[in-house]
């Protein structure tokens, strides 16, 4: 499988690895995926007293795409809102790194895991 | 040393230069067609495709008369079990193979489900290998076709082929073996191995892609139908123009696997045992299917809590696979690993690494180390692991599976 430089990039250099502290309140977490599919994401958010993402972490087992499209979206969420981090679409993940239709999965994941993350804070929060 | 490394020999093999040496003539100069009988161009292509046939019938203990040509093993499987079951259809119409088959034969087999005949498939064992007992107990009065491949081409290992050889014989059955891994690599004496129809081919033991061989026994005689007609070449079982070049390579590299199968083993032997042992000592490492009944070209290993594709993508300096190559295109697991029993994560973080003639100590020292380190680095990207680590049993966890 021919791999985009952008995802070849994120695999070799990925950004924003490893978890938050167990038992900070101002962490999300959001782990989607099932090792029998091949691939789980977990994706750790960090929110300040602003209500904005101050920091992500992430951690993936998974293809080189799934590792790059975690990696991509630990930078995208970085300065937003919950909700606007919410907003973010599996088909502009799939864009930026070019992802072929047979790994498209791979950015529906990082959405759900972005989602799962937000919930699992807002959750924490009685929000 | 130059990178990247070859480590893929079980999908197919470098053509030996001494090989291409006597390939090249028959392109240029002797380009006869071997079906002219008229004309002296004619007689020197038949005359390299006999020889030819004569070092392949040697490699494997066997009469030249014996010998089939074919384009390949997957027309190989295909006339041989199709061939078989056609031909003796009258006698009964139940097939028994197994799970861990290749392609080319468990496809074949169900095209010919399709056609009214009735298939049982093996489980293996955990350790890879079909069970001569399981086997004993699936055979019924109308059974009239085992195929059971000798060596699995994911995982290595060695099924019983000459007990079930015995055992078909004395039951009446025809006995289909696609030794295709097994050529080259495992001793073949048609004498002692009671196969009646056995598929070979050139690409696996450093020969041309293209060409590959049936087959086909005559004391006791065997009887198969035709798939491809049109001239009756190769005694009325497969027509066609035949392809001079190909099958004296195929020829070439028969003979010197002959020669050279003892010593290369060892030393081939060697190397994939220092690969073993230079990894094996790693967390949560499996080898995959028999360690001791198996080929020693073959490694096979999982990592857990590492996926396979990443880590392939990871040690892209070496050419390796994950599962086999006709089916890496698509995201499932390995049908072979999963037969074994691995779970699916297992099966996901398989790698097959495969030795040959031309592998070096240092290739496999640059190999190992390089695995290490993208395993681990892996390793440090997963949640898996990290749960593994933490003390969290995965089997215990809700996975939400899409």
């Amino acid at each position: 499988m021919a791999y985009s430089d952008k995802v070849i990039d994120h695999y070799e250099n990925p950004r924003n690895v490893g978890a938050f502290e167990k038992g900070d309140e101002t962490v999300g977490t959001g782990m989607v995926g099932a090792p029998a599919c091949g691939d789980v994401m977990k994706l750790q958010i960090k929110v300040g007293a602003d209500g904005r993402i101050q920091d992500a972490r992430f951690k993936t087992y998974g293809c080189g795409s799934a590792i790059a499209s975690s990696s991509l979206v630990t930078e995208w969420v970085k300065g937003k809102t919950l909700d606007e981090a919410a907003t973010i679409k599996n088909t502009q993940i799939a864009e930026e790194l070019s992802l072929p239709p047979v790994k498209i999965h791979c950015s529906i994941l990082a959405e759900d895991a972005i989602k799962a993350a937000v919930e699992d804070y807002k959750k924490k929060h009685g929000k | 040393m130059k990178l990247p490394i070859y480590l893929d020999y079980s999908a197919t093999t470098p053509v030996d230069p001494r090989v291409a040496g006597k390939m090249i003539p028959y392109l240029t100069e002797f380009f006869g067609n071997a079906a002219s009988r008229s004309h002296a161009f004619g007689w020197k292509a038949e005359e390299g495709i006999e020889e030819a046939r004569e070092h392949v019938a040697a490699l494997i203990n066997a009469d030249p008369k014996e010998i089939v040509w074919t384009s390949g093993a997957t027309e190989g499987n295909n006339l041989a079990i199709k061939g078989a079951a056609n031909f003796y259809k009258t006698k009964g119409k139940h097939i028994i193979t197994q799970k861990t088959e290749h392609k080319a034969v468990l496809d074949t087999v169900r095209e010919l489900e399709r056609q009214g005949f009735e298939a049982t498939y093996l489980e293996v064992e955990p350790n890879g290998i079909v069970s001569l007992e399981k086997l004993k107990a699936a055979i019924r009065p109308d059974t009239i076709l085992v195929s059971i491949m000798m060596v699995n081409n994911e995982i290595g290992v060695i099924h019983p082929v000459w007990e079930i050889g015995e055992l078909c014989r004395a039951k009446g059955i025809i006995f289909h073996c696609d030794a295709v891994q097994g050529a080259g690599r495992v001793e073949i004496d048609m004498q002692k191995l009671k196969a009646d129809l056995l598929t070979i081919t050139a690409h696996k033991i450093y020969g041309p892609k293209g060409i590959g061989a049936l087959y086909v026994r005559r004391k006791p005689r065997v009887r198969i139908e035709a798939q491809i007609h049109g001239g009756g070449h190769e005694r009325g079982f497969r027509s066609g123009t035949l392809a001079t070049h190909q099958i004296v390579g195929f020829g070439e590299a028969a003979r010197l696997a002959k020669l050279e199968m003892g010593a290369e083993n060892e030393r081939i032997r060697a190397l994939r045992d220092k690969l073993w042992n230079s990894i094996k000592d790693m967390e949560e490492v499996y080898v995959n299917g028999d360690l001791e009944r198996r080929i020693p070209h073959n490694l096979n290993v999982s990592f857990n809590f590492v996926e396979g594709e990443s880590l392939i993508m990871a040690v892209k300096d070496i050419a390796v696979s994950s599962g086999s190559a006709c089916t890496s295109a698509s995201l499932e697991p390995s049908y072979v690993l999963r037969a074994l029993g691995r779970t699916d994560e297992l099966a996901h973080s398989s790698v097959r690494i495969t030795l040959g003639r031309f592998t070096t100590e240092e290739e496999v020292k640059y190999a190992a180390d390089l695995i290490r380190r993208k395993v681990e680095k892996l390793r440090e990207l997963s949640p898996l692991w990290e749960m593994y680590k933490d003390g969290v049993d995965l089997n215990s966890v809700q996975w939400a599976a899409h």
